[in-house]
Order: C-alpha cells, then structure tokens, then sequence
C-alpha cells in the first residue's frame, strides 16, 4: 500500500487587504461607513497618543512600569470594531487600543499601570475582562466564557487575545483544544509582535506560522497582516460570525512588531538591532491608516490636527482624573471573600491599629454563643 | 434518613444541587458516562445530560481554568480533579484567578466553583494517588478549603460549597469513601462553612483532626478511655479555610493539652498554624506543650510500605499520653 500524505480538512490562509503603502486590494476591501473609519482612526491616534504619554509617566515616576503597544495598534482595534457590545472581550495587556474602544476610561488604564485595582475593575456594562499578567492563562478563562455562551444560547462570542509566547504555555495548548472540542464560539488572536522580551519569534517555536496551530487542533487559522486594520478588520469578522453562527472557533495570527519595548524595565539593545526595527517603522499601521482615511476624504490634514488637540486633551484630563485618585487602603479585605470571615476581621483590626486608624468592629463570632466569644480575640 | 457511604452521601449532594441550579454542572474526567472512578458521580449523567455533566479531556489546567470563565458566564461549576495527586495541574489556574478574581475586580467578577478532589493515603493505590498536600491550597487567599470526615458532612458541606459565592477546595478523604455508613437525612441538609464539630465531649486532652484521620482519632480516644483513663475532647476541624479558631480555644482552655492530628507532611503543614494560633491566642492556658501526629517530611511510600508513614490510633494514644503525663 503506497505511503500517502494524510489531507487535513483544516487549513491556514493568509490575509492582508491594506499595504504598508495605503494601496488597497480592491476585491477584498470591506465596505466600512465613513463614520466609522473616522472613528476607528481617531482610536488609533488616541492608542498612540495614550502609549506615548504613559512611557513619558514612566520616565516621571507617576505610573510604574509599563508596557507599551506601539505599533500594534490594529491588531487588537479592528476586531473590537467587529464585536458586539455583548460579545465578551479578553485582554492580555497589550490591547489598550480595543480596550479604549470597547469603553474603558483612559484613567482606568492609567490606575492599572499606576498600581490600583480599581483599573483592573471592568466598567458596569461592559463584558471585559481586566488586564492579565499570567501569560496565556486568560486562553482557559476565555475558552470557559465562550463555553458559557453557548450553553446559554446566546449568540454571543468571546474573543481573547495573547502573544506569540504565550503560544508556548499549556493553557494556549489547553484551552484551543478544549474550545475546539467543545466546539465553543472563542475567537483566540495571537499578537505575534515578533518578540517574546528577548526571545524571537524563530526561537519560540518550530511551527513556520503560528497560525498553523489551528490546524493540529482540529480547527482553521487565518494569518493576517496586523498592521492592517482592514484585514484583521475582515479575519476578525469572518471568525466572529463563524462562531456565532455555530461554526465553532478560529485561531487568528495577527502579524505585526513590537516596535518599542518590552516594557519600560527592558533594554532591546541588548537582543535586537536597531536595523531591524527600523526596517518595521514603514509598516506602522498608524502610517497606512492614515494614508487610507485621506485618500477615502474621510479625514485630512486639518481634521486630523483638530483630533490631536482633542485626544490630547482628553489624556491630560484623564491623567487628572487617575492622580486625584484616592484609594482606600483597607479595601482589599472587603474582597477576599463574600464574608470577612474571624482571621481576616482580626488582621484587618491589626492593620487599621498600624495604620492609626478607629477601632474596627468587633468581630461578631456566628457560631457559639458561649461566654468567651466576648472576652477573647479570635482569628 | 437513610444509611448511606460517602460516596452516596456526595451523589446525593450533587443530585440535589444539579436538580434544584440551572446553572450548577459537574466537569471531570470520567464522570459522565463511567459514572466517576469512585462513582460519585453515579447516574448524573443519566439524569442530567451532558451539558450538565461533562466528560471532559485529560487536561487539569482546562477544568479548573474553564471553569473560572463559566463563572462568568453565570454558572457554578463543580469540578473534579480525579485524585488530589493531578490537581496540581490546577494550581496556576485556582492561584492566579479562581481565588483572585474577586479581588481583582473588587467583587465585579466572581468564582462560584467547587473543585473536588478525593484525597489521602490507606488504600493501598499506586503512586500519586495518595496525597495529602492540602496546605498549599490553605495557602492560597480568596480560596476556601472544606474536608469533610463522614457521610452526613460529607452531604451538608459539599452542598454549602457549591452554593457558596466563593471558590471552594473540597478535599474529600477516599480512604473512609465506602468505609462505613452513617444516617443521612433525606432532605438536603446544609452546614457553615468554618464551624468545627466537638464529636467526643472531654476534660484530659484536646486532639484536633480532619478528614481520614478522624478515624484512628477516634479509635485512639476509645484506647485513651479503656485503658488509661484519659477523657479525650475530639474536634473535627471540617475546613481548615476558613478556620474555626473559636471551637479550637474554648477546647484548649478547658483541657490545656493538645494533639493535632494529620497525614499531611510536616513541615508547614495545618497542624503548625493551628499551633500556632493556640500559642497566639490561649498559651497561658497550657500545661504541655503541643503534640503533633503528621505525615513525616518525606513522600508517601509505595502502598506496600505506606502503612507506618500514616497516622494510626497508636501514634495518636503515644502523643496523648506524653502531654497529659507532662
């Protein structure tokens, strides 16, 4: 019996519509409302704007350290322009363009990379996840969300997002699987900026694409050109109605570079060459985008300034609103559990004393009614 | 009431649980159409079809991880890790947001979810299969941590857990699974999470246990009484998160010995916390120094040499004894 290759009824296409020059494919351009591409620009600007300011906090010592998403702006704003508002949205943490877009304060973000909770607290309304540190981890959360979502009959969709490390964690091997399994409505966009901190993309794994993953768990890839609104604008949406309409889930690689740092903390001078990132500067999704939105009137050069001033003020105002901030320090025991419970009401009375704050309450003991519930300090 | 096995007495939890929740769903490993490896899970799938009870791939991380996101999606999942030896695999995912989510989000995203895990040596199983590790989860803030002893806590606690607003780790000791029986009572029955029960009233000695070593506890309270004349208070702590300190000092300041005992190693195991809260909160009530009957720091051997490593009512007489002639 002759050897014969096994055909897979999976497959990867690649997508890219918008070229680094504004040039357009014409049979694939998706039709978009002027409205809407003025809005969806002015995102892009105000991602930029945004990143630029908080690298300068940075450098102030008024957030900490901070990752920036320069140069990926489009990879994670078309498909949010895609969703739904009741679609579910989970971030790693280099998605500040969607995340704005999706409805997040600016000052939210600010809190978040300025040390406070409060940024990781999803506005009421909005089916977001917060920021997520652990890499790839938030792949299982989303699989489980989007299981949830078709068990509840909803038509809705959940769409992730995680590097091209974090291709290499369990939980990405994990939670694809299950969700194609499972045959759930995920959406999973691999950000493949090219570099996992000092680690580049060739070292992180043998794969020729990340795309291709898709097909070893049974399910279709599509690797699109990141830095191309259009195109992740259209693989996005392709993936979206696919999955609400039962066809189950798609893995996107949006290929795209980190054109800054790691984070603030990391020197890439010590792992890649200037060269290089030179050599990236010309496919700036800002830069095409730009270039497209004039040549549709949609936007020109006197409109843009005006939205310059605008974003501008609007980051200032938003960097007000983050350092007036005042946060209550004991909140954390609030939250814990649904009760404090007795060992969490006492630590919390050793604190607030540290603190020179009033006496809290005593704690109330729910459970015996014997004498020594008044007299003795129990945990 | 009915006499019943652990086992049954968990079915029966979460028979209850699935009929009276909509949103409630078991996912494990084999606990569908095999019906779990310990049968806990008997006749679920039957009854409740497989968007409730879900047979689920050989993947820890997914089960527990997957289980957060159907938190949010409104649905308390109750999941099983098919012995406590492969929940590590859960670890990352219980740690960095099953028990943080409510934090995180002060509260705006939550985790119902129970993992169940069967736990514990004695039953002569291969390796792996016998852990007793459940300090690493106690050390977790956000989650809880319930072992129940018997049959009828066993129903009532299981039950607290699944409709508990909070994660949940239910360590559930496979050694006394079908042990023996106890009366349950037919309509579901709930108890706090956090209360210990005093399950033998004494004045000589306070031996503070959990879980499979209720057993020998018991067993060595009888040997303590007939032949030595020592009248042991036994508590069954129930959950070591959270802790019922109250029951623990009110035990200790009428006795003033104590033994604590685990099968868990050691060294930074359950028993060194509750010793210390003790010494904390009532060490002038003392008139010995504490005793602890552990695991040793060692892996559990291979069943064919595991015997000795376990707490037994020997070990548990020898240390009551030492702190009542101290």
């Amino acid at each position: 019996m002759p050897r014969k290759r096994i055909d897979l009824d999976n497959y990867v296409e690649s997508l890219s519509i918008l070229d680094q020059d504004g040039h357009v494919d014409a049979d694939l351009e998706p039709s978009i409302p002027d409205e809407d591409l003025r809005r969806l620009f002015k995102y892009m600007l105000l991602a930029r704007r945004y990143d630029e300011r908080m690298l300068r906090l940075q450098r102030q010592g008024r957030i900490g350290t901070y990752g920036p998403a320069l140069g990926q702006e489009a990879a994670s704003l078309g498909p949010a322009y895609v969703m739904r508002e009741d679609d579910w949205f989970i971030p790693s943490f280099r998605e500040p363009s969607a995340m704005l877009y999706r409805g997040w304060p600016i000052d939210k973000l600010i809190l978040w990379w300025g040390g406070n909770e409060v940024g990781s607290t999803p506005p009421e309304g909005l089916r977001d996840l917060p920021i997520c540190v652990p890499v790839a981890s938030q792949v299982l959360s989303a699989a489980g969300i989007a299981w949830g979502c078709k068990l509840k009959k909803e038509n809705t969709v959940a769409v992730a997002f995680v590097g091209d490390g974090g291709t290499s964690e369990g939980d990405f091997h994990e939670g694809l699987n299950c969700a194609a399994t499972f045959h759930v409505p995920l959406i999973l966009i691999v950000q493949n900026n090219q570099w996992a901190i000092s680690l580049p993309r060739t070292k992180q794994t043998a794969s020729k694409t990340l795309a291709q993953k898709a097909i070893a768990y049974g399910i279709n890839g599509i690797q699109a050109d990141g830095n191309d609104i259009l195109a992740m604008i259209v693989a996005a949406r392709e993936a979206i109605d696919k999955a609400r309409n039962g066809g189950g889930p798609t893995l996107i690689e949006a290929v795209t570079y980190r054109l800054g740092v790691h984070t603030t903390a990391d020197d890439p001078k010590k792992y890649r060459t200037a060269e290089e990132v030179e050599q990236w500067k010309p496919r700036d999704p800002l830069l095409r985008f730009w270039t497209y939105v004039k040549n549709k009137s949609v936007l020109d050069e006197k409109g843009r300034e005006v939205l310059e001033e605008e974003i501008a003020a609007e980051i200032t105002a938003a960097v007000e609103r983050a350092e007036a901030y005042e946060p209550n320090v004991t909140e954390p025991f609030e939250h814990c559990f649904a009760e404090m419970p007795n060992h969490l009401l006492a630590q919390l009375a050793e604190l607030r004393s540290y603190l020179g704050l009033s006496d809290a309450p005593e704690p109330t003991d729910k459970q015996s009614d014997t004498e020594l519930s008044s007299n003795i300090e129990t945990y | 009431m009915a006499q019943m096995t652990m086992v049954k007495a968990l079915n029966l939890a979460l028979r209850e649980a699935l009929g009276e929740d909509d949103t409630t769903m078991i996912i494990g490993q084999d606990v569908g159409q095999d019906e779990g490896v310990f049968r806990v899970t008997e006749g679920l799938l039957r009854d409740f079809g497989p968007d409730r009870v879900v047979d689920f791939p050989v993947a820890e991380s997914a089960i527990a991880g997957m289980a957060v996101g159907l938190c949010f999606a409104g649905f308390k999942p109750i999941c099983e890790m098919q012995f406590s030896g492969f929940g590590y695999h859960s670890f990352h995912q219980v740690e960095s947001h099953a028990s943080r989510f409510r934090n995180r989000t002060r509260s705006r995203l939550t985790c119902p979810m129970v993992i169940r895990m069967p736990y514990g040596g004695g039953i002569r199983a291969i390796e792996h299969h016998s852990e007793s590790r459940e300090a690493i989860w106690a050390h977790l803030p956000g989650l809880k941590l319930v072992i129940p002893s018997g049959p009828r806590n066993a129903r009532a606690l299981l039950r607290a857990s699944i409709f508990d607003p909070d994660p949940v780790m239910f360590y559930e000791p496979k050694a006394c699974y079908r042990a023996f029986k106890e009366e349950v009572p037919d309509s579901p029955e709930t108890m706090p999470i956090g209360r210990a029960n005093v399950v033998r009233s004494g004045s000589d000695v306070t031996i503070i246990s959990y879980g499979a070593s209720m057993r020998p506890v018991l067993e060595g309270a009888d040997e303590l009484d007939d032949e030595y004349n020592i009248d042991a208070e036994i508590i069954d702590l129930l959950s070591l998160v959270p802790m019922d300190s109250e029951t623990i000092m009110q035990s200790v300041r009428k006795t003033g010995r104590c033994v604590v005992v685990h099968e868990a190693p050691r060294n930074c195991g359950p028993a060194a916390e509750i010793i210390a809260r003790i010494v904390e909160n009532s060490l002038m009530y003392l008139e010995a120094p504490i005793e602890r009957v552990t695991g040793y720091d060692l892996v559990l051997p291979f069943f064919n040499n595991e015997r000795p490593y376990l707490p037994d009512a020997q070990k548990v007489v020898t240390a009551a004894r030492k702190v009542v002639d101290f």
